[in-house]
């Protein structure tokens, strides 16, 4: 697995250069990331390169990076996550690329490379209202029709903001502003380093 | 001349061969498919959102309730997420166990898929055979974990606990005579493992009974030869994977190709087609119940002789026992902490897939590490299949869909998530 990684880095290296801004290995898997403006020519290159041949999408999402607690920081705050198979090389990789800008974040869209992508794509976009320039019919998918803001944003709360429920005097579901309060069980918590090392103290 | 128009017909969300709650706006010349609409979404529960406000742990069973007839492997493909970041490795027996469980699982979920497609292209018959053998591995379901569907049995580092010695018994009642008890418990006398033998010895009999009942089944072939047809070179282009992908005859397994658990120490081959039509997926289908069978039988021989934990041992990531919780302080500090707190999965990222009976399922992991992952994202198999509807639709009679439907293998609960 190991010796696979390496040739695939290694190829990734050849075959990409400096239109990557950055290479990453963790846990056995290959993270590349791309800024936007390459992002297209890059995936296209992955998948029409004979010797990468990842010919299959297997995954492509959102990921709003603006509550990020860890040590790394991101400079922006969302990222398409595209997860890529071969199946003749039988390898895999993960390609990151940050939108621009955080306000109105918009990413090249895949779906001339692959068809798969429509659906991701919208996913995406209702999820986090990234939005996919190329993309022929990008319109909400999971939410309900009419549904306004992108409920996976940090910012969304997770018992969002309408609820819904039937009206018997107008005889018909209406929608009111929610009447529960968020709540958080658990709190979430990230430990300092070293906490548990009993040198520590 | 009669005059000709076109219509939209509005297929769901609420129609009993659409597998859910799929609302389909078909665009129609007569009666040949012009467009397929599929609108998703309306069994859509956030879960990816949810996970983020919940410890790792309890998220395990929100998995159950993504492909609902398929829990285990859902929840495999979570753990497996967890193990990789955590970077642990469950024990021996523990992979064992998930093998057999996911291979019980895997026919669990093409019983079901085979008895409700056969219905909805009409034979009605087959459904009851199915369901039949359902209600013997749900019992199995239930003796492992308690629970008939929703499991949560997989756990971070194992599973929860080993398998059960005695199997539940029948008793007798107003509807039961003691003679009836008495055959039913026949094959509950021992173990848990000894149940598992026995239906791995009937259950090859009952998929040729199935066989007959629908693989020459004049109207079974009318109704799925030569329908919903995919290339080779489609179905990678529109991401398909398991049945989906081999059905069209690529040979792709990620139980071979990328072994997880202990699908590198059993044996077993792997279908493919070679139409990639309907026909030919049900055929796959077929055959791996008759390989998930021969997996489950060398997994039960295993589990036999070699006795051994089924959950890590790092106090960190899997609760101490009970005996030890309750003797010794160090330990009881570790269970308030694990099911209060819950445990803290380092920063990273992850992406661990499993051959789920739909297809390549996926889990990806974010995590910043604290108690709760930062982002979860599900690779749904069917998803991706049901994105294809439209083309796989597209020319056919509206009663294909119904065909095309049943033979994608759809399920809601994992495709609105």
């Amino acid at each position: 697995m190991t010796a696979k990684l390496d040739t695939l880095a290694q190829l990734l290296d050849e075959r990409l250069g400096d239109r990557i801004v950055a290479q990453r290995r963790a846990l056995n898997e290959l993270t590349i990331e791309v800024g936007v403006d390459r992002y297209r020519e890059v995936l296209q290159t992955l998948r029409d390169d004979p010797e990468l041949a990842f010919d299959q999408l297997i995954d492509l999402c959102g990921v709003d990076y603006s509550t990020w607690g860890a040590r790394e920081q991101r400079a922006r705050r969302f990222a398409v996550v595209v997860h890529l198979l071969s199946i003749d090389r039988n390898w895999r990789l993960r390609v990151r690329c940050f939108a621009e800008d955080d306000g109105f974040p918009m990413v090249p869209s895949l779906t001339p490379l692959w068809t798969c992508a429509d659906w991701f794509e919208r996913e995406a976009f209702d999820l986090f209202g990234i939005v996919f320039p190329g993309h022929e019919d990008l319109r909400r998918i999971l939410t309900d029709y009419g549904f306004v803001g992108h409920p996976f944003r940090k910012d969304f709360p997770v018992s969002g903001h309408v609820e819904m429920r039937y009206d018997p005097t107008q005889q018909r579901v209406v929608y009111q502003p929610v009447s529960i309060e968020p709540r958080e069980v658990i709190p979430r918590i990230v430990r300092e380093d070293k906490y548990g090392n009993p040198r520590h103290g | 001349m009669a005059e000709l128009r076109n219509y939209t017909l509005n297929f769901g969300p609420q129609h009993p061969a659409a597998h859910g709650v799929l609302r389909l706006v078909l665009e129609l010349d007569g009666e040949v498919v012009e467009r397929a609409d599929p609108h998703i979404g309306l069994l859509h529960r956030a879960t990816e959102k949810l996970a983020e406000h919940r410890t790792w742990l309890q998220s395990v069973p929100y998995m159950d309730r993504l492909d609902y007839v398929s829990m285990m492997c859902n929840e495999h493909a979570y753990c497996m997420a967890i193990e990789k970041l955590l970077g642990i490795e469950p024990p021996l027996r523990a992979l064992y166990i998930r093998t057999l469980f996911d291979e019980v699982t895997r026919i669990l979920n093409h019983l079901l898929n085979i008895g409700t497609h056969a219905l909805d292209v009409g034979a009605m018959s087959i459904m009851l055979y199915t369901f039949r053998e359902r209600e013997d591995l749900i019992d199995a379901y239930e003796a492992v974990s308690g629970s008939r569907m929703h499991a949560a049995y997989y756990r971070p580092g194992g599973v929860y606990r080993d398998l059960p010695d005695r199997m539940p018994q029948y008793r007798e009642s107003k509807w039961k005579d003691p003679a009836t008890v008495k055959a039913l418990n026949e094959a509950r006398s021992g173990s848990l493992l000894d149940y598992l033998d026995d239906f791995c010895t009937r259950f090859p009999k009952y998929i040729d009974e199935y066989a007959t009942l629908l693989n020459e089944n004049r109207i079974w072939k009318q109704r799925l030869v030569g329908i919903g047809v995919v290339s080779a070179e489609r179905a990678r282009q529109l991401g398909f994977s398991g049945v989906m992908l081999r059905g069209s005859g690529v040979e792709w397994d990620l139980r071979k190709k990328q072994p997880y658990a202990a699908y590198d120490r059993v044996d077993f081959d792997v279908p493919v087609g070679v139409t990639g039509d309907s026909y030919d997926r049900y055929l796959c289908r077929m055959e791996e119940m008759r390989q998930s069978t021969r997996i489950m039988k060398q997994c039960i021989d295993w589990l036999r002789v070699n006795p051994g934990p089924v959950i890590t041992d790092n106090a960190k990531v899997a609760p101490p026992s009970r005996e030890a919780m309750k003797s010794n302080m160090e330990e009881l500090i570790h269970h308030f902490k694990l099911f209060s707190e819950g445990m803290h999965v380092p920063e990273g990222e992850a992406y661990a897939a499993v051959e789920h009976p739909k297809g390549e399922f996926g889990i990806y992991l974010v995590s910043d590490g604290a108690n709760k992952p930062y982002r979860m994202k599900i690779r749904a198999p069917g998803f991706v299949h049901l994105a294809a509807m439209d083309e796989m639709a597209r020319g056919h009679m509206i009663a294909d869909v119904v065909t095309i439907i049943g033979s994608q293998d759809i399920v809601f609960g994992e495709i609105d998530r």
